[in-house]
């Protein structure tokens, strides 16, 4: 079993985006996740401790901030401070859906 | 052996992957024409071959074009790409063009006019081996504008710089009007031409267009030439400081006209002084700034999300925008009570700041 991945293992993939909420203690842990089962938990990790790190540096700054978002090509991370932790949407942005927090104003 | 140009076409459609294959074989240079149905397919071609054009559709299951496109911007950045979609929102559009995509086409407008959709694709493939024009993408506004006139055409130009968008208005060969960042008439036309780069399209003439400028276009190119060379002439030493102050007043003018708290343009480290204007707190607030783009970028890279289009940040008192720049970082804040799109007012911020 799993003998032709062995060949096929590094053809060029494509990660799929996540999409849902995570929570993260004040350390980085994830402690609840609605993001798909099968995405990577060090990617979700990573996403965590990068946000907490934004949040603190901007304490630091002297301009603590209560959210945070980071659009990038596909996809829309809005992360809201909670008690030093951070609750964190992640928003896929594709053509199937309109950009979530897109003011029309 | 012949050197044929390959275009991989990506599309969740078969029959439109048959109809693409027929009619890009048309093409005169002849090339390869590959197809692939979805994403992960396209990307296996991509790494297998080399392609010169990827011509990609928007809507697809699973992994969709604007994905696509993300991706394949960051690996092979030497890759022609053109989306045809059927969707024709302006918002797939302006996403579309902020990933690097050198086309975007309707597909009901190809199949509309699909010699004109050739001629595009022909120009994209650039045939470097044969001499001639390669489109207009070479040429400046200048040449372009002399272009529609010669012709004797009537188009209206629409002419985009980053937010900033600019209307030309030619009847008959004659310029009757332009529009720009408020303004109409000759010192639009002006402030138009003193944009360094910046895309263009033809729209549909409008005949019934009230017309503001009545000198004849050469007579106005040449003047506002003349004025542009004067401009960059009268860097004497004694007119640097009145220079550097004027500079200054335009861009707290443009604070105030976007109703911005302050605006920080912070070059890469080694390469220059941020400039500050509006705020005391600068060491931090660039070091911050700096935190945010680098944690971006390599979140960006790691979850495979495209490039750092911006972040915001916001608290009780301040709302602020990152924007990461090709040479600069801006920081902009404005005070938490501020309505309307600050992404946008951020845009037309940057874009004029070296106006």
């Amino acid at each position: 079993m799993g003998f032709l991945k062995r060949f096929f293992r590094g053809r060029a993939g494509v990660q799929q985006l996540p999409t849902g909420t995570i929570t993260v203690d004040r350390n980085g842990h994830v402690v609840t996740s609605t993001v798909a089962s099968a995405y990577p938990k060090n990617l979700l990790g990573a996403i965590g401790r990068d946000v907490l790190g934004l949040f603190r540096e901007a304490r630091t700054a002297q301009m603590p901030l209560a959210e945070i978002s980071l659009q990038f090509g596909s996809l829309h991370i809005t992360a809201r401070e909670l008690r030093g932790g951070a609750i964190i949407f992640l928003f896929p942005q594709t053509a199937l859906l309109p950009t979530p927090t897109r003011s029309r104003s | 052996m012949e050197n044929r140009h390959k275009i991989l076409i990506l599309d969740d459609d078969t029959d439109w992957l048959t109809l693409s294959r027929e009619m890009l074989a048309a093409l005169p240079s002849r090339p390869e024409i590959l197809t692939a149905n979805n994403g992960k397919r396209a990307l296996s071609l991509l790494e297998s071959e080399p392609v010169r054009l990827l011509i990609c559709d928007l809507k697809m299951p699973r992994i969709d074009g604007l994905q696509i496109l993300s991706i394949v911007r960051r690996r092979y950045p030497e890759l022609r790409t053109v989306v045809l979609s059927s969707l024709e929102d302006e918002e797939f559009r302006s996403r579309a063009y902020a990933l690097g995509v050198d086309l975007f086409w309707i597909k009901l407008e190809m199949q509309r006019n699909p010699k004109l959709f050739i001629e595009c694709l022909e120009s994209l493939l650039g045939r470097d081996d044969e001499p001639g024009f390669r489109g207009i993408q070479s040429k400046s506004l200048m040449d372009i504008i002399q272009m529609e006139c010669l012709s004797r055409s009537s188009t209206v130009l629409r002419i985009t710089r980053g937010p900033l968008v600019a209307r030309l208005w030619i009847q008959s060969g004659e310029l009757y009007d332009a529009e720009a960042e408020g303004v109409r008439g000759e010192a639009a036309f002006r402030r138009i031409l003193s944009w360094k780069s910046g895309t263009f399209e033809n729209l549909p003439a409008e005949p019934h267009r009230e017309r503001t400028i009545t000198k004849p276009v050469n007579a106005l190119l040449l003047e506002t030439v003349q004025d542009m060379d004067e401009d960059a002439n009268s860097l004497a030493p004694d007119s640097i400081e009145q220079s550097a102050h004027r500079k200054t007043v335009w861009k707290l003018a443009l604070l105030a006209r976007e109703g911005a708290e302050f605006v920080i343009a912070i070059p890469a480290e080694g390469l220059g002084e941020p400039e500050a204007i509006g705020t005391q707190n600068v060491s931090q607030l660039v070091q911050w700034a700096r935190h945010v783009a680098a944690t971006a970028r390599r979140l960006g890279e790691r979850l495979e999300a495209g490039p750092v289009l911006q972040v915001t940040g916001q608290n009780m008192e301040r709302q602020v925008l990152v924007l990461d720049r090709e040479d600069r970082l801006f920081l902009v804040g404005w005070p938490v009570e501020t309505a309307g799109n600050l992404l946008e007012k951020g845009r037309k911020l940057v874009a004029s700041w070296d106006s």
